[in-house]
């Protein structure tokens, strides 16, 4: 079972480092989903399986999908030809990539430093998560409960379509007959 | 089965600098939002490392939280992502950098 | 009664205070009120506390009081304390009087002005720092007051600061003035190196016995005192300021350059005459210096078309003729003088103001004619006050003051003929300009029809200041006739009498007859030359010599060719050395970094990340750094 993880983990990775190289945003969202799901089963192997469940459901299935319907909505898709252009440039990513990699290098060196304790991984039941959800971090839940309804009225009233005036000399007249 | 802590989290180091670069790289205002929900991802999948570390579930908890807020922030900013389209008819984040007193 | 002493200088101040503060928000009559009525009110306590003041020792023993020690320095230890004697009992009664009434014209004279409230704080800070240059016990003090009219006399001069010209002209005023308290405060420094005091009373008592007469220490330090007192007084070689004052509303010249300030230095001459008789040197140059400036400011006066040009020449060279007495020691008869001058002048001025307001802002006096039948009282006023300046004999307050003054430059030990010829010729070229403004303004026909009248507010001071041109020289008859010396009596108790040489009333009774018949044949000479003729030009033609005297004796340009030209040339050649270069320097630097610092902010999200993830990283080395 342990060669599972690398395996998922390797998909994950090289799955990711696709979708941020890619210049269609649509590929790059199906990189990004085949990631996901790459991540819900290191989840699962780990233990979690309501997490897992949850990955695929929520993040691939509600937030990609939102994704998907704001870039048919933009068609962005006419526009990878620019984005061809400027990625080729090596001075754009080669200054990022450095200070990301040091970045990475950093939490490695902190990682190092630290010691472990190898992991027996238990199945955990989504029941242990309820338990736990609504006893001890019930407070929590009602936080992102307010955080959702936030969002929800947020991502309303900002998606409102804006009411074009015209000049009085440019609106039609109404008939009365 | 036994996974070595560090592994995980060494995992989720690379999944994270590999969101960070992809923020830091494209001016897209999409792909920029898709490599922080790569970043959010993996700090999630750091939680649920160190959850099923300690045989609690408290990473899954955590990872849960850390979910919703990623939902309900992909929808704000999807919306804002929409009005900038149309404001400045690109969703080139260089061009929006006109600032206003 | 005498203890209401410091109310006097400060209701002025508080009035100035008031105004400053709330001028804004009150409304003209309220304004009016207070500025005219702190005044008024200081007016009244002055006759109160003179009244106390002369009860009972009659002005023999002056009355001080000490308000509080201003300060306590390494052996300076000044005072804030007032001095009450005759002289100065004197001058803030003249001060406070003339200034009441000057305000109270001025009411109407700037009711459309929007400056009003910053008028009216202004003149009652002058009087106030006036009040306290008089009063003042001790030099120091004296210079406060001294420094303050000059700053009141700058504001007020430049009080229409939208044209440019006038604030030039309040800059020179005051930087010409500057000359003369530098001189002024290089002697004050000499006087306390030598005494250890500035106490006025203390150092009048020390002198005889620290300085012999004539050595060289009394002689600089008093020919620095004299230098402040001919820059405040405006005259040769610091009088180029006085000309170009005029740019300043009527009332302030009738108050400030004919009544007060420039009287400042007569009075500093006078309160330290002890140090003057110990340099008889300097008297004579005092003498000379007046004697000089009567006759320059007279043949300027002659020449000029703008009205409050000629009154402004007038007024230096009656106080030349202040001058002149101080040099001889008729100490009282140059007081006495200064209080009928102020009368006239003061009237004078407010009658040129009335004259231009209801010409419309002309000052030109060739455009003006015929004004005696649309303004009677106006014209009759400023006819007595015509009269006391060319000092027609007998009638007029100005006879009695000038004649005596003519008969000490003679018959003082220190006067000599030269002295009262000077004076006599100055004495016709006074009666032939004045007259001639006379003729010129009142006379003739009328060119325009008038749109203002003077109302009761103007015409009240006019009036007032008439009656005492009259009768205000009555109180001091000379010898021959009828001998009444209520002034000078005033005035010896605190100033010394004159030692007269001459003696004998008949060479008095020919320099009186030699003083009345020049004036009158100098009004006669006016008659014949202006009175009814037509000029067609209003700028009349000059001869050389006509415009040397129109252009006061060409001091402007001497004094623009050998000290302004250099210092600006200097200036010019000195524009980038290393002191400015350090503040451009300062600027440069500045200017680099908002170059540098606003290129952090701009406005890319992607460059916000980059910054961000920088920041984490020294973040982090510096937690785990081992």
């Amino acid at each position: 079972m342990n060669i599972l993880f690398y395996i998922a983990g390797l998909c994950s990775i090289i799955a990711t480092a696709k979708m941020i190289a890619c210049k269609n945003a649509v590929h790059a969202l199906l990189y990004l989903i085949a990631s996901l799901l790459s991540v819900s089963v290191i989840f699962f192997i780990l233990g979690a399986p309501f997490i897992a469940a949850l990955e695929v459901v929520i993040y691939a299935g509600a937030i990609m999908v939102l994704f998907v319907f704001v870039i048919m909505m933009l068609n962005v898709s006419s526009e990878g030809i620019k984005e061809e252009r400027l990625l080729l440039k090596a001075k754009t990513w080669i200054g990022p990539s450095i200070i990301s990699t040091i970045l990475f290098l950093e939490m490695i060196y902190m990682l190092l430093h630290q010691s472990f304790h190898p992991m027996v991984v238990k199945q955990l039941a989504p029941l242990a998560v309820g338990e736990l959800m609504f006893t001890k971090y019930t407070v929590v839940v009602e936080l992102a409960i307010f955080l959702l309804t936030a969002g929800i009225i947020g991502a309303y009233h900002l998606g409102e379509k804006e009411k074009t005036t015209l000049h009085r000399y440019l609106k039609k007249e109404e008939l009365i007959v | 089965m036994t996974i070595p802590m560090e592994q995980g989290i060494l995992l989720s180091a690379i999944l994270f600098s590999i969101g960070l670069t992809g923020l830091l790289i494209r001016r897209n205002v999409i792909f920029m939002l898709m490599s922080v929900e790569v970043m959010l991802n993996s700090a999630g999948m750091a939680f649920i490392v160190a959850g099923s570390a300690w045989n609690l579930a408290d990473g899954q908890v955590m990872f849960i939280f850390i979910l919703s807020m990623a939902a309900a922030e992909v929808s704000v900013g999807l919306a804002l992502i929409i009005q900038l389209y149309k404001k400045f008819k690109t969703t080139d984040t260089d061009k929006a950098s006109t600032m206003n007193g | 009664m005498k203890e209401l002493l410091w109310i006097i200088p400060a209701l002025p101040f508080a009035g100035s205070l008031i105004l400053a503060v709330l001028g804004r928000k009150l409304s003209r009559t309220a304004c009016a009120f207070l500025g005219v009525g702190s005044v008024f009110l200081s007016a009244i306590f002055t006759v109160l506390v003179g009244n106390g003041f002369l009860e009972n020792n009659h002005g023999g023993a002056p009355f001080h009081q000490v308000l509080w020690q201003w300060m306590d320095v390494d052996g300076l230890s000044p005072k804030f304390a007032f001095t009450l004697d005759t002289l100065s009992l004197t001058f803030i009664f003249v001060i406070t009087f003339v200034g009441a009434l000057i305000h109270l014209y001025s009411v109407q004279f700037m009711w459309k002005d929007e400056g009003f409230a910053k008028f009216f704080t202004f003149m009652n800070l002058f009087i106030g720092f006036m009040l306290i240059l008089v009063l003042a016990d001790n030099l120091l003090l004296l210079y406060l007051g001294w420094e303050g009219v000059g700053l009141c006399s700058y504001l007020l001069i430049g009080f229409w600061y939208k044209d440019p010209a006038n604030g030039y002209a309040a800059r020179k005023a005051f930087i010409v003035t500057r000359v003369g308290d530098t001189a002024m405060l290089i002697g004050l420094f000499l006087l306390f190196m030598t005494f250890h005091t500035l106490n006025i009373q203390e150092i009048l008592v020390a002198a005889p016995r620290e300085w012999s007469s004539g050595c060289k220490t009394v002689i600089i330090t008093t020919l620095l005192l004299l230098g402040g007192a001919v820059g405040k007084s405006a005259q040769l070689p610091l009088q180029t300021w006085l000309p170009d004052a005029m740019a300043a509303p009527s009332p302030v010249s009738a108050l400030i350059h004919a009544a007060t300030m420039v009287t400042a230095g007569v009075y500093l001459i006078a309160r330290t005459h002890a140090l003057f008789d110990l340099a008889p040197v300097v008297e004579t140059i005092v003498a000379i210096i007046g004697a000089v400036t009567l006759i320059v400011a007279g043949l300027s006066a002659l020449n000029q078309q703008d009205v409050k040009k000629v009154l402004a020449y007038s007024t230096i060279s009656q106080i030349g003729y202040m001058f002149l007495a101080l040099g001889v020691g008729a100490w009282s008869a140059a007081i006495f003088h200064f209080m009928i001058h102020a009368f006239f002048k003061a009237l004078l001025f407010l009658g040129a103001g009335v004259v231009i307001w209801v010409m419309r802002d002309e000052h030109n006096m060739f455009k003006m004619g015929g004004l005696r039948k649309k303004i009677p009282i106006v014209f009759w006023t400023f006819f007595i006050a015509s009269c006391a300046l060319s000092a027609l004999p007998l009638v007029t307050a100005g006879f009695y003051s000038k004649d005596k003054i003519l008969w000490l430059a003679y018959a003082s030990d220190k006067g000599s003929i030269g002295l009262w010829l000077a004076a006599m010729v100055g004495a016709f070229i006074t009666a032939l300009y004045t007259f001639r403004m006379v003729f010129l303004i009142f006379f003739g026909e009328a060119k325009e029809a008038l749109t203002n009248r003077p109302g009761i507010l103007m015409t009240i001071p006019l009036v007032i200041l008439a009656i005492l041109s009259f009768a205000g020289g009555f109180i001091e008859l000379p010898d021959n006739m009828g001998h009444i010396t209520l002034f000078s009596d005033f005035m010896q108790k605190t100033l010394p009498g004159t030692a007269i040489t001459v003696f004998g009333h008949s060479t008095e009774w020919i320099s009186q007859i030699i003083a009345g018949a020049v004036a009158i044949i100098g009004v006669i000479a006016a008659y014949r030359l202006y009175y009814d003729k037509h000029f067609p030009f209003e700028i009349p033609d000059r001869s050389a010599l006509d415009k040397f005297f129109y252009k006061g004796w060409y001091f402007d340009g001497l004094y623009d060719k050998l000290i302004v030209a250099p210092i600006l040339f200097l200036s010019r050649i000195d524009k980038n050395d290393f002191i400015d270069r350090f503040y451009t320097g300062l600027v440069s630097i500045t200017q680099a970094l908002n170059k540098v610092l606003s290129a952090t902010q701009n406005g890319k999200v992607r460059w916000y990340a980059l910054v961000l993830v920088i920041g984490a990283i020294i973040t982090l080395t510096i937690l785990f750094y081992p």
